[in-house]
Parts: structure tokens; C-alpha cells; sequence
């Protein structure tokens, strides 16, 4: 995904880019509201994380330019107040969601593909995948006829592994990249998910392999 | 000749015991069926006269007997001022019924009937006036015949004046050495008009005759003795027993005096309860509207109407001012000079 | 917080009016009666010297010796004024002339040739007044004394009719001054009463300045109360503005340390190193945490003091507060179910309900097991409105802590960052709505329940 992230905060903006590339999404940072406009007028983003407080003025008025512009991108803003404000809420000025820093990851991208499932209808993203029909946003796995609704961590497996098809994948990486810092999760955790997915794959020619003392890899 | 047995009696009673040296002309008792008071009046008015209003008292409190003795006005107020024991004074004589009150000798009674009686008729709640009398021209009719009636002293002086001979010794009037009620009625004359001293002068002039009493005037006027009579007591001449057509009663235009006849209740009345009734009795008759007379005599007491020529004598101090020895002397003596000639 | 009363100021202003009236009233009578007291002496004293005087104009001297002539009207005058007893005497030089001779005579000179006396006289109060002037007589010159007297009856009268008279007047005076006295009170201060209306009823947000007119004396009150106003205004706003402050400044560099530990980890191979860093992610949260509920403390506390309930569903409320928590609660596959019940109206402050209600089920989220379910429900009755949160997971142990409540997980949950300062704030928050909550352990199966009481 393509990234507007409005934060004014070097240091945050650059680790934030960095952690959001290791995910394979592309980041462009603008650290102040007038950069941001310029961007968000001649780039086109899949989401734009708003800082709330910016030097320049309130994220706010972001919203607003957003709405006048009509550019329809999905915001979610971030802000460093909990839930108790007795400002105008955010979510009335037009941003789809909010998060408060310090985040978890994991948080961020879950309330990403909500919004983004909210935003887009659900047919328009399935992947094909050799014979199975994957929808990343809708969180189902068809095979045939049938439609299998996944679980949030499953459909967490299934991407990675989908992502990484033909490629080998440790333990160690699929839990950093499926449980958030705050789970104490064992490695073998793993394969009880790994062993739901083999149970919506079979029949298909789509397999999850385990490689023995590395990992899983999966073959289309 | 009752009378003066009577008189005699008492004065001898009087004298032997040592006790009060008052005279009384007559004494009359009138007995009740169930006597438990005793009420004992001193009058100057004739006891014919005012038997009727005992006997109307007594059919309303037929407990009570009434002991009523008749003196002179002066006599009377000498026997008050002795400390007799009486417990109500009637007199026609104001001028003394005032001094009485004003010298202590008066109980107040407030009661409904004496506030009925007009201010003019009453002192101190204590003086309450019960008839209006007035003081009038008596004359012969044969005497007058051929003359105008004289209606004011102004007239009645010219026609003695044009006659002198018809009027000479003919004349009568009271003496008022004698008689307190002829001081009065002079005392008040020589107070309203000056026409009294010239009429008084005119009189002396033609030998007037001087009476103590205005039954003997109208006798004497009835008799043919006198052809008129001066201030003569009106009611008196009025009476029903008296009253003739030898007579002819002129109240004068000009004024006419009216005498208020008084009852006061004595201080050291023995009967007080009675006493007080007696008199609520007595003013609530005599001021009580209706026409009939409770009495002999003629209250002719109206509260509202005082006709426009009659002058109440007023109850009051200044009819202490004639009772002054210095001012009587110098009135007798005036008078004397007047009509002694 | 209600100020001691010190009795209404509108009737202690009308009772010390209406002493005042009285006093005067009271003042007035007394004035009115003395005055009218010597008005009627001096009047009958007037009459009396009148009277004494044209006797004494009477007095002549002929060939005979004295001449007392009293006019009728000397004494036909004391007697139209009134019914009193009269009494006279007339004197030449020592000698008794006319008159009542025991009627006691006043020392005249020539300088002051007329006094005054009350006294008694046969067993009644007497005013007299004796004149004289010179006579020449016989060739001697005399003085001539004419005394004349007059009992009080009259004059007593006269005064009892005046009393009642001034007492009449002064009663109503008074009634008349009672009756502008509460006018005026009332009046006077409505304008008071009205600005006290006007405080009271303001909420306690509406911390505009008071621009109605006031009279002079009120005006230093409303500048003081205006100039509070404004102080206090401007403290709340720079409270708000610290800790929106605090938060961002507190947290941006956490996000910035989080955010970098979570960057190094994905590059870190061994697996000792990945531990640590995992740790250090744990402390950062904990601190992100820990500052998140301190800061939510000092905004509760500021909102409390100054409560301004609206009428808000509960209902709505809790749904959104799931909406917003879905996401989080999908990342563990943890399924939230939701049973509302019909009116669930209450009257509370919408910001720190939901903040309480988001801190509970936060708080259950993380402790369920993965893949469990928490369930939200809500009941009503007349009085209130009932909410329950319960989880799966390990219940609660309620520790002794005699300074202040607060609620932990118990051992069973230590491996999870502590929550337990967000269970008290929303404690807090129910308390100051006058309702209640308490935790209690699930009697079938495992986990924690939440139960928590709003009145209407």
C-alpha cells in the first residue's frame, strides 16, 4: 500500500517509514500541512495517517481541505489524547479511524484493512491464486464452490505466506509478524494455524509445506 | 291649712330636735304594696303637679316608695347643703340646680335615657332637665278689650304707654327678692334685650304689683285684679284646672324664655339604685317621642323643633354669675330702682 | 458546596424597617400627644385668663366701694367649652371680695401679674389662673386679684380623644410604613435576587462573564465575580491545554523509541537479543500505558468537578465503543457479542462514560484467552440502567490496598502489561454519576465479570 504519513516528529516519521517498509508498503512523509496538501494533490494514496497536532496548525483543518479537495482517501488520524476529549470528535471532522501512539503494528494494520474493507466494496479484491481465490480484504479463501471466512490470524498466515509463495518462512518470522508484542506467544502456536489453513486447502493444489527446522513454505 | 299645719309640724319637729332648720311647705308619702326602698324627693313643684309622675314610676317599680316633700328652691338647697338625707332634688330653679352640681353635691348618671337628652338640656350628666317651661304674657281679655294683643315687649310698652290709666296698679310681676324662678326669668330678661329695663321702668311707673308665685298672678289676672301679668310661668297658666277664658297665655314674639325644669341625684343618696332608676324613668318619659303627656303638666319637650322665638336657659356656670352676692345686689338694686317708684 | 446562611436579607432588611417604623410611629405619638397636650392646656389656660380677665376689666370702684360687676360671659364662657365645675374668687388686696372663699389664691406681682396652678379643690384636680392689677381705691392704691378655676374633666377628655387620635395616626403610619417597607425591600433588591437566579442557574460550563446591569452597589461584586470567572477559565483552558501538551509530548518520543525497537527486531536474528527487545517493547508500553491512564486521571478529575450531564442511549454509547475496540479485538480472533436491552437512557457526561466503558472492555480484551468471547449486556429498571462486561479469562483478585482501590488482574494474569489504574478511573467516573461497580469472577466457567449501575 502507499502511505501519505503527515507527522512532524523526524525521528517518529522516519522509524514509522522504516517499520511500514519492512512490510512491503511504500511511505511518503510530509512533515507539515502545506507538504501534505501538495501531495495528497498530485499523488494518489491508499491511506493517509494524520498527526493530529501539527506545528502548522490543527490536522483538522487537513480534514477539511480533504473533504473541500474531494479527495476521497482514507485517513486514520493518529493522535497522542486517549478517547477523552471534548473536542469536536475526529471521526465527525471526516477521518475514518483514529489510533493513539505509541501504537502496535499490528493494531494499525487491522484498523487498516477495516477501513479499507469499510471503504471498498468486497468483490474487487480477490487474488487468484492457482486454484483457490484469496480476498485479502474480505478475509475469505474460496476453493470451488465453497467460501471459507478466515479468522484474523489465519488470514494473517495466509497473506504472509501468499506474499511469500515459494519462499520459506521461519517460525520465528511468522510470530513476530502474526502476534503483537504484548502476547506471550510459544513458536508452536504456529502450527495450530498452520494446520487450520491445510484443512481449507485440501483439495485444492494450493499446500502448505513444512520444511523441517526452518519453516513453511507455501506451493502453488 | 294642711300646709301650713304641716309646716309647723316639721319646723317644730325640726326645732325640738335639734336637727336641720330647713322649712318645707308639705310632705306626701306614697306607700308601695311591697316597699323595700324608701326614695325621698325634694321638690319646689306643687305635689298635684307631679303626683302623676310618681304614680307612673311607681307601677313600673312597685318595690319602692316614694316620700315627696315640697319647699322652696332656696330652702331646698339650704337643706342639701345641711346634709339632709334626700336622694333627688327636683327644681325649677337652674340657676341653683347648677350651683348644687358645680358645688359637689351631684351624682353623674350615664344611662340610655340620659343620653337621649339633648346637650342643651343637661350639665355634667348630673343636671337633667325634664320639661321646657316658658315665661309668658297673661292677660285679661275684658281688660285688653278694644286693645291689639301685644306680641313683642316693644308693643307691650307703647300700649302701656298710650294707657296709662287702663294699666295703672293693674299690672303684675314676681318679686324677685322673693321668688328665685322671678330672679331667674328677670336675670335672663336683662341678659337678652334691653327692652327688659324699659319695660321693667314702664311698669314701675304705673305701680306694679309684686307677687311670689305665678298661680297667685294668674288668680289675680282671673279675678279681674290685674289685666296683665309678667312672666308668668307658662305651664301653670296652661293647666287644665287653671286654664280659662279669662285668660288669654302669649308667649311674646320677640323671645320667650323657657325655664328647664331639673332633677339632680343627690351625693349621699341612701338609695342610689333607686334614685337612678327614678330618674331614667322619668327623662325617657319626658323625652320620649310621642304626644301624649305622661304627666299633669306640659312637657312640650321636643328635641329637634325649638320653635324660632322660645330661648332655653342654659344649664351651665353662667348661671352662677346672678347667684354672685355682689352681682344680685347690684341687679336687686337696679331692679329696686326700676320698678319701685 | 452551599454557604452557611446568615437569615434572608430581604426580611432582615423589612424587620429592621419595620422596627424603625415603629420606633417613629411610636415617636410620632409621643410628639403628636405632647404637642397636643400643650395645645390644649395652653388653650384652656387661654380660656381661663379670658375669663379672669374681663371680670377683672369689671371690677369699678363707685361711691359705695367696690364694684364686682362679673360679666355672664365670663363664666357662661367656661361652660360652652365645656361641662367642668367653675369656681371664681375676687379679692382686695388681703381681703376676700366674692366668690368661693376657699378656693386658694396665687402670689401675683406687678411684674408677673398672671400664674398658673393646678391643684386640688373639693376632692377634684383644678386649673386656676389669678390676675390683678391696681385699682386705685379711696384714694389707695390695691391690687385687685381675680381668680378663676375650672376642674380637668373636659380637658381630660379632650386629651383621651387626642391619644386615641395619635394613636390612630400612629398605627397607621406604621401599617403604612410596613407596607413601603417591604415594597421597598422587595424591590430594591430584585435586582440581587435576580443576578443569584441567573449564577444559579448557569451550568457549570458557561463560563461567560455577567453583562447584565447591576445597581452601583452590586458592581464591584460582579467585576470580582467576572475577574473569577476569567481566572478560572483561563486555568481550566491551560489545565486542558497541559495535558494535551503532556500527551503529545509524552508520547511521540514512546511512539518514536516503540516504533524503532519493533524496526530492529524484524532484523535481529538471535533469538536472546529478540527476547530483550521484546522485553524493552513491554516496558515501553507499560510506561505508554501508565502515562495514558495518569493523563486520563487529570481529565476525569477536571471533568468531574464540573459534571454537565446530557441525555445519552447507553446503548449507542457501548456500540460505539465496541466499533472502536473490533479491530483490536480481532487481532486475537476474540469475538465480541453485544445484548442490548430497551431504554437505556441516562444522564451523564457521553466523554467519560465512554472513556470508562472503553477502558473496561480494553481491559477485558486483553485478558481473555484468544479466541474467547466477551460479552457486553445491558439492562434497565426504573431507577437505573445496568451494564455487565464479562470475559473469559482469568477473573480478578482484589488486593489490599487501604490508600486507594486498585483493581488488578489477579497472579494469573502478571505476563499481561497491568491495567490497573484504568478499572479505577472508571470506578471513578461512575461514582461521580452516583452509580456503582464492581468486579466479580464468573461462578460457571472462567474469566471475569464487570457489573456496573448508572441512575437515570
Amino acid at each position: 500500500m502507499r502511505f501519505l504519513l503527515v507527522e512532524d516528529n523526524l525521528n517518529l516519521a522516519s522509524a514509522t517509514a522504516d517499520r511500514l517498509s519492512l512490510d512491503g508498503h511504500v511511505v511518503d512523509h510530509a512533515p507539515d500541512l502545506e507538504t501534505a496538501k501538495d501531495y495528497v494533490g498530485t499523488t494518489s494514496y491508499d491511506l493517509v495517517l494524520l498527526d493530529i497536532m501539527l506545528p502548522d496548525g490543527d490536522g483538522r483543518s487537513f480534514l477539511n481541505h480533504l473533504r473541500t479537495a474531494r479527495i476521497d482517501t482514507p485517513v486514520i488520524a493518529v493522535t497522542a489524547r486517549s478517547e477523552v476529549s471534548d473536542r469536536v470528535g475526529i471521526l465527525d471532522l471526516g477521518a475514518d479511524d483514529y489510533i493513539t501512539k505509541p501504537f502496535d503494528f499490528s493494531e494499525l494494520e487491522a484498523r487498516c484493512r477495516a477501513v479499507l474493507r469499510r471503504r471498498a466494496g468486497a468483490t474487487s479484491n480477490a487474488q487468484r491464486i492457482g486454484d483457490i481465490e484469496f480476498n485479502r480484504l474480505a478475509g475469505t479463501l474460496s476453493y470451488g464452490d465453497e467460501t471459507v471466512a478466515l479468522r484474523t490470524r489465519e488470514l494473517r498466515l495466509l497473506e504472509l505466506l501468499v506474499d511469500n509463495s515459494n519462499i520459506i518462512l521461519s517460525k520465528t518470522k511468522l510470530v513476530d509478524r502474526m502476534f503483537s508484542y504484548d502476547e506471550d506467544v510459544s513458536e508452536n502456536a504456529i502450527e495450530v494455524y498452520i494446520g487450520r489453513l491445510r484443512k481449507h486447502l485440501a483439495g485444492s493444489h494450493v499446500s502448505i509445506t513444512t520444511i523441517r527446522g526452518i519453516g513453511y513454505r507455501l506451493d502453488v | 291649712m294642711r300646709r301650713r299645719l304641716f309646716a309647723a309640724l316639721s319646723a317644730l319637729l325640726a326645732w325640738t330636735t335639734g336637727a336641720f332648720a330647713f322649712e318645707i311647705e308639705a310632705e306626701t308619702t306614697f306607700p308601695a304594696a311591697t316597699a323595700t326602698v324608701e326614695l325621698r324627693i325634694i321638690s319646689t313643684a306643687d305635689s298635684a303637679f307631679f303626683t302623676p309622675a310618681v304614680l307612673d314610676f311607681q307601677a313600673a317599680h312597685a318595690n319602692i316608695a316614694v316620700t315627696y316633700v315640697e319647699a322652696s328652691s332656696t330652702e331646698a338647697v339650704k337643706a342639701i347643703s345641711e346634709g339632709a338625707s334626700f336622694d333627688l332634688i327636683v327644681s325649677s330653679a337652674m340657676d341653683l340646680q347648677t350651683k348644687l352640681a358645680n358645688d359637689g353635691f351631684a351624682t353623674v348618671i350615664r344611662s340610655s335615657a340620659t343620653s337621649a337628652v339633648p346637650e342643651w338640656a343637661k350639665w355634667r350628666d348630673s343636671v337633667f332637665a325634664f320639661t321646657q317651661e316658658p315665661a309668658t304674657l297673661v292677660l285679661s281679655p275684658t281688660a285688653f278689650d278694644g286693645l291689639p294683643v301685644p306680641e313683642t315687649r316693644k308693643a307691650l310698652i307703647e300700649i302701656l304707654r298710650e294707657h296709662p290709666d287702663r294699666f295703672r296698679g293693674r299690672i303684675g310681676t314676681y318679686d324677685i327678692r322673693q321668688s328665685g324662678l322671678g330672679y331667674l326669668f328677670a336675670t335672663q330678661d336683662s341678659r337678652t334685650s334691653e327692652t327688659y329695663w324699659r319695660l321693667t321702668e314702664v311698669m314701675g311707673g304705673l305701680a306694679t304689683q309684686l307677687y311670689c308665685c305665678s298661680l297667685n298672678m294668674i288668680e289675680a289676672v282671673r279675678s279681674g285684679e290685674l289685666a296683665l301679668a309678667y312672666n308668668v310661668l307658662g305651664s301653670y297658666a296652661r293647666l287644665p284646672t287653671v286654664k280659662t277664658d279669662d285668660l288669654v297665655v302669649i308667649e311674646l314674639a320677640d323671645y320667650t324664655a323657657t325655664m328647664q325644669r331639673s332633677i339632680l341625684m343627690l351625693r349621699n343618696s341612701e338609695n342610689p339604685d333607686a334614685a337612678r332608676l327614678f330618674v331614667d324613668h322619668l327623662l325617657s318619659t319626658a323625652w320620649s317621642t310621642s304626644d301624649e303627656p305622661a304627666f299633669g303638666f306640659s312637657a312640650e319637650l321636643d328635641p329637634d323643633d325649638i320653635s324660632v322665638n322660645r330661648k332655653p336657659i342654659r344649664l351651665g356656670p353662667g348661671l352662677l354669675v346672678f347667684l354672685d352676692q355682689h352681682k344680685r345686689g347690684q341687679f336687686q338694686r337696679a331692679w329696686e330702682n326700676a320698678i319701685l317708684q | 458546596m452551599k454557604g452557611r446562611a446568615l437569615g434572608s436579607m430581604r426580611r432582615q432588611m423589612i424587620a429592621q424597617l419595620v422596627v424603625g417604623a415603629a420606633l417613629l410611629a411610636a415617636l410620632l405619638i409621643f410628639v403628636f400627644q405632647d404637642f397636643a397636650r400643650r395645645f390644649a392646656e395652653e388653650s384652656q389656660d387661654n380660656v381661663l385668663l379670658a375669663s379672669a380677665t374681663s371680670i377683672l376689666e369689671n371690677v369699678s370702684e363707685d361711691a359705695g366701694g367696690l364694684i364686682v360687676d362679673i360679666p355672664y360671659a365670663a363664666l357662661a364662657m367656661l361652660g360652652s367649652v365645656s361641662d367642668d365645675r367653675v369656681f371664681y374668687r375676687v379679692d382686695q388686696g388681703p381681703t376676700f371680695v366674692t366668690g368661693y372663699d376657699d378656693l386658694s389664691v396665687a402670689e401675683t406681682t406687678t411684674a408677673n401679674d398672671t400664674s398658673f396652678v393646678s391643684s386640688g379643690f373639693r376632692g377634684d384636680q383644678i386649673r386656676a389662673v389669678t390676675t390683678s392689677r391696681l385699682l386705685s381705691l379711696g384714694g389707695q392704691t390695691q391690687r385687685i386679684r381675680v381668680t378663676v378655676a375650672q376642674t380637668q374633666d373636659g380637658l381630660g377628655d379632650r386629651l383621651d380623644e387626642l391619644f386615641r387620635r395619635a394613636v390612630l395616626l400612629g398605627l397607621g403610619f406604621f401599617v403604612l410604613a410596613t407596607g413601603l417597607s417591604v415594597w421597598t425591600a422587595t424591590r430594591v433588591l430584585r435586582p440581587m435576587q435576580e443576578l443569584a437566579l441567573s449564577v444559579s442557574r448557569r451550568g457549570p460550563d458557561e463560563l461567560r462573564p455577567f453583562e447584565r446591569p447591576v445597581p452601583t452597589e452590586m458592581v464591584p461584586l460582579i467585576s470580582s465575580l467576572n475577574g473569577f470567572i476569567a481566572r478560572l477559565r483561563r486555568a481550566l483552558d491551560r489545565s486542558e491545554d497541559f495535558i494535551t501538551e503532556a500527551a503529545h509530548r509524552v508520547r511521540t518520543p514512546l511512539a518514536t523509541v516503540r516504533t524503532q525497537a519493533e524496526v530492529l527486531s524484524r532484523r535481529i536474528e538471535r533469538d536472546e537479543n529478540r527476547q530483550t527487545l521484546r522485553k524493552m517493547i513491554r516496558a515501553i508500553d507499560e510506561s505508554s500505558r501508565a502515562a495514558g491512564q495518569l493523563l486520563d486521571q487529570a481529565m476525569v478529575n477536571l471533568r468531574t468537578d464540573a459534571l454537565q450531564p446530557t441525555q445519552i442511549d447507553l446503548n449507542d454509547c457501548l456500540q460505539d465503543v465496541v466499533t472502536r475496540l473490533t479491530p483490536v479485538a480481532e487481532l486475537r480472533d476474540i469475538e465480541l457479542t453485544t445484548t442490548f436491552a430497551d431504554d437505556c437512557h441516562v444522564s451523564v457526561d457521553p466523554i467519560l462514560i465512554q472513556n470508562a466503558v472503553s477502558n473496561l472492555l480494553d481491559n477485558a480484551i486483553k485478558y481473555t484467552s484468544a479466541e474467547s468471547r466477551v460479552a457486553l449486556s445491558t439492562s434497565s429498571d426504573g431507577d437505573g440502567v445496568y451494564l455487565k462486561i464479562s470475559d473469559e479469562g482469568p477473573g480478578f483478585e482484589a488486593v489490599d490496598q487501604p490508600l486507594t482501590e486498585r483493581f488488578v488482574r489477579g497472579s494469573a494474569g502478571e505476563g499481561t502489561v497491568g491495567s490497573g489504574l484504568g478499572l479505577t478511573i472508571a470506578a471513578e467516573v461512575f461514582e461521580a454519576h452516583g452509580g456503582k461497580m464492581t468486579l466479580s469472577n464468573n461462578t460457571e466457567g472462567k474469566g471475569g465479570c464487570v457489573d456496573v449501575y448508572l441512575p437515570r
